[in-house]
């Protein structure tokens, strides 16, 4: 049964990737506009090292959760509207398990090459180098939350006018505690506060909570959208 | 259980609500008059602040009332997305407006309490910041429910939203504390504040109650045209507004 069951998931994760990679274009959106918003700070703050060290941690996190929230309407849409998802909806597998399988290959496609492309954008932005590990490592540990959370609006809002903007202002609120610590894990280890290890350990609690909550309840949003 | 059912019909809770409006908004207004006489004349000036303190009479209400109106707004939702109850949804649906002006009021009077006490309009104290996520929370529930026209599919949708919301905030708050403790400015705080006087606590106990029964009322006029706009193609609702025009 159990066997059963992960077979299903990897189906649809195998799937999934397949999809994605097929339409590269909507993977490539997000990190382009992660890597042109971390561009266009040092441009409005001004080019001192100094100044740009301070604001990095922030500027590259906010960045990054912008990224995230952008990539999440690709998230179920395409599959809403040329019906597959209903036909998820009606396989002998629990729905959050599948859902699980969806928001983990979405991760793979957008929250992984996000976090390993950010050291590149941490020179850009005069990040000590010794914060870098922390950054790659705050970002893999937050990016699966943002996209864990940001899948129960993406489900709410499927087929509703705006949805694009309105999945955006629903989940920002719910971001805060992540962006915080994220962002206060890169900048302890720039050397302006504590170690960054508490950071990273409650990081690493949100992600374990969001991964206990957030299938479940983004398949009950699904089943009401699609009632 | 029963008297769900009796008075969870939407015509029944139409009149119910009917009744006890009158009665509701005047506990309102002498609790209210009350509560105002008592915390600008009675209560003495404080030693510190002086008068401006006075704002607290009002602030302080409306940012429980912001919290308890959310915390009632996701267990009527929950309520009505477990047992398919329509009038939950409908209390749900009008709860939010108010939460959400409780949140602006408490957000603005605290900042103009700020001015006197810290000397400007807006810090980025912990609790005025967990205030201002709480009130962006509160957009995001009623722009979802105005974006989905068919009522319970917009009921439902905003009933998980609220319940991830409420799971939520206690996490947010105490990451805004955390956040704000490592970047404790020196500045004056209130977080320290000396222990209430008896002389203060009286009249802001009374103004709690009355933004509480404030609430009530409004609760109740506003399910009630929600009702009269859901029904509005029932008899009941045809015949009532016949009669009056």
């Amino acid at each position: 049964m159990i066997a059963d069951l992960l077979g299903g998931m990897r189906a649809v994760f195998v799937r999934e990737l397949l999809v994605f990679w097929r339409r590269s274009t909507e993977v490539m959106t997000a990190l382009v506009f992660f890597v042109i918003v971390t561009t266009l700070f040092p441009l409005a703050i001004g080019p001192e090292r100094r100044e740009l060290m301070l604001v990095a941690p922030g500027v590259l996190w906010v960045a990054a959760l912008l990224a995230t929230t952008l990539s999440l309407n690709h998230l179920f849409a395409s599959d809403y509207q040329d019906g597959s998802l209903e036909q998820v909806l009606m396989s002998p597998y629990p729905l959050s398990a599948m859902v699980l399988a969806k928001i983990a290959a979405h991760w793979v496609l957008t929250g992984l090459p996000l976090a390993l492309l950010s050291p590149l954008l941490a020179i850009q932005m005069a990040l000590p180098t010794k914060a870098i590990g922390t950054l790659v490592g705050s970002l893999l540990l937050g990016t699966p939350t943002l996209t864990l959370i940001g899948a129960v609006p993406a489900a709410l809002t499927l087929g509703v006018r705006g949805g694009g903007v309105l999945v955006s202002l629903l989940v920002l609120p719910l971001y805060t505690p992540v962006l915080i610590f994220g962002a206060e894990a890169v900048a302890a280890s720039a050397g302006q506060g504590f170690a960054s290890v508490a950071h990273l350990s409650l990081l690493g609690a949100f992600l374990a909570l969001a991964l206990s909550f957030a299938p479940w309840a983004s398949s009950a949003a699904l089943r009401v959208s699609l009632d | 259980m029963k008297l769900i059912h009796k008075y969870g019909a939407p015509k029944r809770f139409y009149d119910l609500a009917g009744s006890m409006v009158p009665w509701l908004a005047a506990l309102t207004a002498v609790l209210m008059v009350v509560g105002l006489y008592l915390g600008l004349y009675w209560a003495p000036r404080d030693y510190q602040q002086g008068n401006a303190y006075r704002i607290m009479f009002i602030h302080v209400p409306n940012a429980w009332m912001s919290m308890m109106a959310y915390v009632a707004m996701a267990v009527l939702a929950a309520a009505g997305y477990i047992w398919n109850m329509r009038l939950a949804d409908i209390l749900a649906k009008v709860t939010a407006p108010l939460g959400a002006s409780f949140t602006l009021t408490a957000l603005v009077t605290g900042s103009l309490w700020g001015k006197p006490m810290w000397g400007t309009y807006w810090v980025w104290d912990a609790r005025l910041t967990s205030e201002l996520i709480l009130f962006f929370l509160y957009v995001g529930y009623m722009a979802l429910q105005a974006s989905i026209d068919d009522p319970r599919r917009a009921a439902h949708a905003s009933a998980i939203l609220a319940i991830v919301g409420v799971v939520n905030i206690p996490i947010i708050h105490y990451s805004v504390y955390w956040w704000h403790t490592l970047h404790q400015p020196a500045s004056l705080t209130l977080t320290n504040q000396p222990k209430i006087y008896i002389t203060m606590l009286i009249p802001l106990i009374m103004m709690s109650l009355a933004f509480m029964f404030f609430y009530l009322t409004m609760l109740c006029v506003r399910a009630r045209s929600e009702i009269l706009w859901r029904e509005r193609n029932a008899d009941w609702v045809r015949k009532l507004v016949g009669s009056r025009t």
